[in-house]
């Protein structure tokens, strides 16, 4: 038996301001949605853990360099190891590179500008949990708001992420917002089972939004945690 | 005990926040054909000894003050 609305946590840290959007956004698309704090050193009984966009300590040093030490997150990289899906968003995708759980890292901007609009993405791949709700190939608008967005992997890293089939999300060729390589908007690991991207998919849940196009991410990830409810029942 | 670190960009690496300060500078009328930009990191050792500070020291920035991807470092520790 599949639990209807599988239980997703949505972490706090000091800074995180995408962390009620996430969450409502989680819930109108029929999740559960568990705020929980950054210093609490256990994760309550979830499927699926969010890391929101924002600011996390005041992204001082390097974006998401010092939220990674946060008492939480050794419960996500736990989550994580065990298979436990995981999705980074903006700020959160930052973490997770700098934690090591994501290949790669996030720079300034190639124009050193803070851009904030909807970006034209293409999706790669549509058989993982967080793209199983797109079309092969479809193109998605979804929000970005950054000032350090710039996905960079030197060529060897880059190589391997292609051939493992890990960029499941990329800008078009000519609206990349920010100077990322390959026009990568987002990646996960090896295993799949942690994502990370820039755009803002809680912040395009609705057409009163501009583009809905965003629940078709998070809908995926409630899809499989789900799923994964289903089997561990 | 007194050490810095040094951080800047890897060679090659883009670097938008030089190239920001090299074209200002450039619009000061100064002869500038490039800027990197990096940051100095003072710190205040508790351990007295250089050898032992300067092993700790590359912990430290493994660990969180360079991201190798893209950063370079150098450590100085004063009086070694």
């Amino acid at each position: 038996m599949s639990k209807a609305h599988p239980a997703v946590a949505v972490i706090q840290f000091p800074g995180s301001n995408d962390d009620r959007d996430a969450a409502l956004a989680l819930d109108s698309l029929g999740a559960e949605a568990l705020l929980v704090w950054h210093a609490e050193r256990e994760l309550p009984d979830v499927t699926a853990v969010v890391l929101p966009g924002g600011f996390s300590y005041g992204d001082y040093l390097r974006c998401g360099a010092i939220a990674r030490f946060a008492p939480v997150m050794e419960a996500v990289r736990d989550f994580a190891a065990a298979g436990g899906l995981v999705l980074g968003v903006c700020n959160g995708f930052q973490v997770l590179c700098e934690a090591g759980l994501l290949p790669g890292v996030l720079r300034p901007n190639a124009s050193l500008s803070f851009v904030c609009r909807d970006v034209p993405l293409r999706v790669a791949r549509t058989d993982t949990p967080f793209t199983s709700r797109c079309e092969p190939g479809q193109q998605l608008t979804i929000p970005v708001k950054h000032g350090e967005g710039g996905f960079f992997a030197g060529p060897d890293l880059l190589q391997e992420l292609e051939a493992h089939g890990q960029i499941l999300l990329r800008y078009e060729e000519d609206a990349n917002p920010n100077g990322a390589v390959a026009n990568v908007a987002g990646v996960t690991n090896e295993r799949g089972n942690i994502f990370g991207l820039m755009p803002h998919p809680e912040h395009a849940v609705d057409a009163l939004l501009g583009s809905a196009d965003g629940a078709l991410i998070l809908g995926s990830l409630i899809d499989a945690a789900r799923e994964r409810t289903a089997v561990l029942v | 005990m007194r050490a810095t670190v040094l951080v800047r960009p890897k060679p090659g690496i883009l670097d938008p926040q030089g190239e920001a300060v090299g074209s200002s500078l450039r619009q000061l009328g100064f002869s500038i054909s490039a800027a990197r930009v990096g940051r100095l990191v003072e710190l205040e050792l508790e351990n007295g000894d250089p050898g032992k500070a300067r092993a700790e020291l590359e912990r430290m920035c493994q660990q969180l003050l360079a991201n190798p991807l893209i950063e370079s470092y150098e450590i100085a520790v004063e009086g070694e």
